[in-house]
């Protein structure tokens, strides 16, 4: 069944994707609104809350194949650090569509002075090559650089996880949240670079 | 993974703005012709508040129980005048999304949170505390408050600092005539308002992440509140206040940024100096105390210069600029002759 678990990641990773190009159709169609009043914003925040997800989940694949001896978890990363890439690109692409309607002198603007859109779009800059570089044909070209590269992705989310601190308004929830898991992930690749004991710490043998 | 889908309200059932318009002309005209006595006027209204146009199920109002004497209050209101700063003639933002679409922090963080954690929220009993620099405090009842007034129909439009708008028709009456009746004293400066704390009724109140120290309160100067445009709202489109737009009576300052129109009001508090208000309190940076609506000073999240006004859609956005004082500046920014808005904004 395990020839199965790869298409079944892709599809999960896909579905909000999917319903918010559903839910844009209906509104281009004139079908039912499935966006609320305020259409813009709630895309804005649904593939913000998406790309930021799938951004920890790809941090975590690492952790969890030590933690839980599951080397099988690897087969994924790329896959989900994509998809992470693909809901960053939409949560812009409606900022830039759909909230900004293309006022090219808002834009700058806006990512000029607003700090937090200055760190969400320094984290899109981030992951852009990381993106272009995932085939397997570049991974060999690059050889050890591949990997250096890579780590840019810590750089990603810990941008990632200022974006949502800075926009905290009511609740801290999200901010702890998204900011713990963050600082979880990263923190054990420290530790398990300094230290033997975490090297070999494994839940599951 | 939770996908919001909302619930949708049979077309049916949803009075279009243009009838509702309508009704209200067709009630002056056919009142005019046939009119006696006020009581006649009353029962008219009451009336029409049955008709099937104006029906909706109790439950949308999201309250465990509807006063009665309140709901007659709201249904006999007076109309908007056709022209000047209590009404407008822009298109109304449907009841469905005045009530599906609020910032109203004790019942969550989301947009549709407090529609469905406002559910069955109690307004009976309501007491409102009047404390401070005025002749007389105490404690007084929702009928206390209220009984004395007539309501009337005020078309405002709302403008929210996170840049949407609406429009939409409050029932309710001038704050300063309900605030003169305590008879502040010339020590009273500013006027002071908290929002409800019931944990029990109220479940983001319970949240141990929430940023604001409750209760929420915001504050007017003297002169800000006895502005006749600074409303009591009871009530909007044809019934008393949703649990979730501030039942059973909130602020409405339609010159000011929507956080300053405090919902669900239990204290007056008229002081001598500078009150606190919730949003300043916790980002002084980013909030002030007017909090007056100018499209020339941005907050630092998001541009004033313009708005989005809901309900919009995507392929035929409504953005539109954003006015000094929302519109309303011929009538209110005398009050601020001789200020730097760019330093009390």
């Amino acid at each position: 069944m395990s020839f199965l678990a790869k298409p079944a990641i892709f599809l999960l990773c896909l579905a909000p994707g999917a319903y918010l190009a559903y839910a844009v159709y209906l509104a281009f169609t004139g079908g039912e609104n499935l966006l609320g009043p305020d259409p813009a914003q709630f895309l804005s925040l649904e593939t913000g809350e998406w790309a930021i997800r799938l951004l920890i989940l790809s941090l975590a694949i690492t952790p969890l194949r030590y933690l839980f001896n599951w080397p099988v978890l690897f087969r994924f990363r790329r896959m989900i650090g994509l998809f992470a890439y693909f809901y960053v690109c939409m949560h812009l692409l409606v900022f830039l569509m759909f909230l900004l309607q293309w006022q090219w002198g808002d834009i700058g603007t806006e990512i000029a002075e607003r700090p937090f859109i200055t760190i969400g779009f320094a984290a899109f800059i981030i992951l852009t090559p990381l993106a272009a570089t995932s085939l397997n044909i570049a991974q060999r070209k690059l050889g050890r650089n591949w990997k250096r590269l890579h780590r840019l992705t810590y750089a990603a989310s810990i941008l990632g996880a200022l974006h949502v601190i800075w926009i905290v308004r009511s609740s801290y929830f999200d901010a702890v949240l998204y900011g713990g898991v963050v600082a979880l992930l990263l923190g054990y690749r420290l530790l398990r670079k300094y230290s033997k004991a975490v090297q070999q710490f494994s839940l599951l043998k | 993974m939770i996908i919001k889908t909302r619930k949708e309200i049979p077309s049916s059932e949803i009075t279009p703005e243009a009838v509702y318009r309508d009704r209200r002309k067709f009630l002056k005209s056919s009142l005019a012709v046939g009119a006696g006595g006020t009581g006649l006027l009353t029962s008219a209204l009451n009336a029409q508040t049955g008709d099937a146009l104006f029906a909706r199920a109790p439950a949308d109002i999201n309250l465990a129980s509807k006063p009665d004497w309140l709901v007659e209050k709201a249904a006999a209101r007076t109309e908007a005048p056709a022209s000047g700063p209590f009404n407008t003639d822009e298109e109304l933002t449907p009841f469905d999304d005045v009530s599906t679409y609020n910032n109203f922090y004790e019942f969550g963080t989301g947009k549709d949170d407090p529609a469905r954690n406002a559910r069955d929220f109690s307004i009976e009993p309501w007491t409102v505390k009047v404390e401070g620099e005025c002749a007389k405090p105490g404690s007084y009842s929702l009928e206390d408050i209220l009984k004395p007034h007539t309501f009337e129909e005020r078309v405002f439009r709302l403008r929210c600092v996170e840049a949407w708008s609406m429009v939409i028709p409050w029932v309710g009456f001038s704050l300063g005539d309900l605030l003169k009746r305590f008879e502040p004293t010339g020590d009273a400066n500013y006027v002071q308002f908290d929002t409800l704390v019931d944990s029990e009724q109220m479940p983001a109140q319970r949240s141990r992440f929430a940023t604001i120290d409750w209760p929420y309160q915001e504050g007017l100067r003297m002169d800000e509140a006895m502005h006749p445009l600074a409303t009591i709202a009871t009530g909007l489109y044809n019934d008393i206040l949703p649990a979730q737009n501030g039942a059973p009576l909130r602020l409405v300052v339609p010159w000011k940024y929507g956080f300053k129109s405090i919902k669900s009001i239990v204290a007056i508090r008229f002081t001598k100096t500078m009150p606190n208000n919730t949003w300043r309190d916790l980002q002084a940076s980013e909030y002030g105390f007017y909090a007056n609506v100018n499209p020339q000073v941005s907050h630092p999240r998001w541009s004033q210069a313009s708005e989005r006004r809901l309900p919009t859609s995507l392929f035929m956005p409504r953005r539109i600029d954003t006015m000094m004082f929302n519109g309303y500046a011929d009538e209110v920014a005398s009050l601020y002759d001789g200020m730097d808005l760019r330093r009390f904004y």
